[in-house]
């Protein structure tokens, strides 16, 4: 086993689901595991700082929202690849991590965790009354034609999430196993102790805010395209918000499969409740969701299977 | 043309709303400031407050804000119940912060869809007598919707500010927020206070949200305008203080009013991040911070 070097294990996920898409004609699933990859990069983003540093993000929408503004401006201005919408993307949305993060991360996380959450309703504000991307009106963008390639535009923009996915969990596992994830760590179990150790807290913090920041930019980029008609609501959408929280939380918030087990279990569930059901109610069901892991499973999934084969392993021995 | 008596409007008009802000806020002084609780669902109970009110006026008939004094108990065992839950799940085992957000992030968000799907996305309004009518003055008009919940507010925190000063049990509270560890040596039952502090802080939560549905017409979502304003109040106010919270109220309703007579309405919203990013920029512990 350690002959192989695990990286390859996403990879050879990602090489299979891409050659998959490539033999599935309905272009629905096209559609919903879009979703799907959409809530593994910014579940994941989430939790470099949310999960390693313990620093509660609750304005992911509002960093999703800016890579899918960032897309439309550009779109207007001289209608770029996408992969660099992509790239502008990450970059606004990591700046603005950088000047929030450094006005309020010197302080305890709670006023970190608020700072977000307004972020969102005044970004929100401002698109609102920017005429330039369409206002409250919101903007329609045109899909390009079909790349070449590809069998449809859809299939394009499913392959580049897939690949956006597959960066944002290498980068998380990479980020984990570095002396970034363990000074987070630090951070996270007791940020005076880190401090004292020589642990430089506040730089790691504003890194992997940063990062965390511009992977959900980047995961929002594509979506202009995606949906054709980008609104302030549907951008801003709290429900981002609360996904990329839960996703985490449910799935485990300390190794990088978590956010990967939470997102994919979830959307699915939302994918199909959305579909059978309605979309409120499936919003009420991340909810209470997201309050029975925390109160009965705070490690999530990989916590309670960690704790289970802890026990199986103990067994003979005692 | 920004007129002189416009300015002066817009500033009577932010006192007014600034001592409403002040209700509004007073339970997350309580909450978070004292307590350290970090109740972000505190919004989203006031508009269920709202809600409330809603309901009773249009079966009953009933003034929206007797409705809301009357349903305050009820809020208080709500806010008792709530912090058992919390205490017992997250503080008493230690690893309170990070869950406790996510925790009442969870709430906040079950009472919204819940309040969404039972009420629609429609703006609910009520009727009352003082509802339309104006008090003028030589230049200022003040639209007793809105002077009602003034003072309805001012008497709320007032009533707060002597019982928190005042009596046992509020200066017992005071104690707590200013040093549990010390507290619970002299064995006092620091859990017990807690828990009626918290309650109290929901129960204002209701009288808040008879106010705003007198003001503005609610919908389900209009919380989170809130969530924004409410800290940046309490924040700058110095965390704790409830001196502090209603001259941070005070300051943001003018700032924002004269903001949305100058640059328009659709701006106001922007006020109260700016409020709390500068104040924790530049001075965190707030205006009466200790």
């Amino acid at each position: 086993m350690r002959r192989i070097p695990s990286w390859i294990w996403p990879v050879a996920v990602a090489v299979f689901i891409l050659t998959l898409s490539r033999l599935v004609e309905n272009e629905y699933y096209m559609f919903a595991g879009y979703v799907v990859l959409q809530y593994i990069v910014l579940a994941s983003a989430w939790n470099i700082l949310g999960g390693y540093a313990g620093y509660v993000n609750f304005g992911s929408a509002a960093f999703f929202a800016i890579g899918a503004y960032g897309t439309v401006v550009l779109d207007k201005l001289l209608e770029p690849p996408l992969v660099v919408a992509i790239l502008f993307g990450g970059i606004v949305a990591s700046l603005v991590g950088l000047v929030t993060a450094y006005l309020t991360l010197r302080l305890r996380g709670v006023f970190f965790a608020i700072a977000t959450l307004a972020l969102a309703i005044v970004l929100q504000t401002l698109v609102m009354n920017w005429e330039f991307v369409g206002g409250p009106l919101g903007f329609y963008t045109i899909r390009p034609d079909s790349i070449a390639g590809f069998p449809s535009y859809v299939n394009y923009l499913f392959v580049v999430m897939l690949v956006l996915a597959l960066i944002s969990v290498l980068v998380a596992r990479a980020i984990e196993r570095s002396f970034v994830g363990r000074g987070l760590a630090a951070i996270r179990d007791n940020e005076l102790a880190a401090e004292c150790c020589g642990v430089p807290t506040l730089r790691l913090k504003v890194f992997a805010t940063m990062l965390s920041g511009g992977l959900m930019g980047m995961a929002g980029a594509p979506f202009p395209y995606y949906i054709t008609y980008l609104d302030p609501n549907s951008a801003f959408s709290i429900a981002y918000s609360i996904n990329s929280i839960a996703m985490p939380l449910i799935g485990g918030m300390t190794y990088w499969i978590g956010p990967v087990i939470g997102a994919v279990l979830l959307a699915v569930i939302q994918q199909v409740a959305t579909v059978t059901i309605s979309s409120e109610l499936n919003l009420m069901i991340v909810g209470v969701l997201l309050i029975s892991f925390i109160t009965l499973a705070p490690n999530g999934i990989v916590g309670l299977f960690e704790s289970y084969r802890q026990q199986r392993h103990r067994r003979p021995g005692t | 043309m920004v007129t002189f008596n416009l300015l002066l409007n817009a500033v009577v008009t932010g006192i007014l709303l600034g001592g409403f802000y002040a209700a509004v806020t007073i339970g997350i002084t309580i909450a978070f400031g004292m307590l350290d609780i970090v109740n972000i669902a505190h919004p989203v109970f006031i508009v269920m407050g709202s809600f409330i009110a809603y309901i009773v006026n249009r079966t009953f008939g009933v003034d929206p804000i007797l409705t809301v004094v009357m349903a305050s108990p009820l809020f208080f065992l709500l806010g008792v119940a709530i912090f058992r839950f919390y205490y017992a799940a997250f503080e008493s085992s230690g690893k309170g912060s990070l869950r406790g957000l996510a925790f009442f992030f969870g709430i906040l968000f079950v009472i919204e869809v819940t309040l969404l799907l039972a009420f629609g996305v429609d703006y609910r309004l009520v009727q009352t007598s003082y509802i339309g009518p104006n008090v003028g003055f030589e230049h200022v008009d003040l639209p007793l919707r809105m002077v009602i919940p003034f003072v309805g507010s001012m008497a709320l925190v007032s009533g707060l500010h002597i019982f928190f000063s005042h009596t046992f049990v509020g200066r017992a509270i005071m104690a707590v927020a200013q040093d549990e560890f010390a507290l619970s040596l002299m064995a006092v039952d620091t859990v017990a206070i807690k828990q009626l502090a918290f309650g109290i802080a929901i129960a204002t939560a209701a009288i808040a949200g008879g106010f705003l549905i007198v003001i503005q017409p609610v919908d389900p979502s209009l919380g989170r305008e809130y969530i924004g304003r409410v800290f940046a109040i309490c924040v700058l106010g110095g965390m704790g203080s409830i001196t502090g919270t209603v001259i941070a109220a005070f300051l943001l309703g003018v700032v924002e009013t004269v903001t949305s007579t100058l640059f328009g309405p659709s701006w106001a919203p922007a006020v109260s991040f700016a409020a709390l990013l500068l104040t924790l920029a530049v001075r965190p512990s707030g205006i009466m911070g200790r």
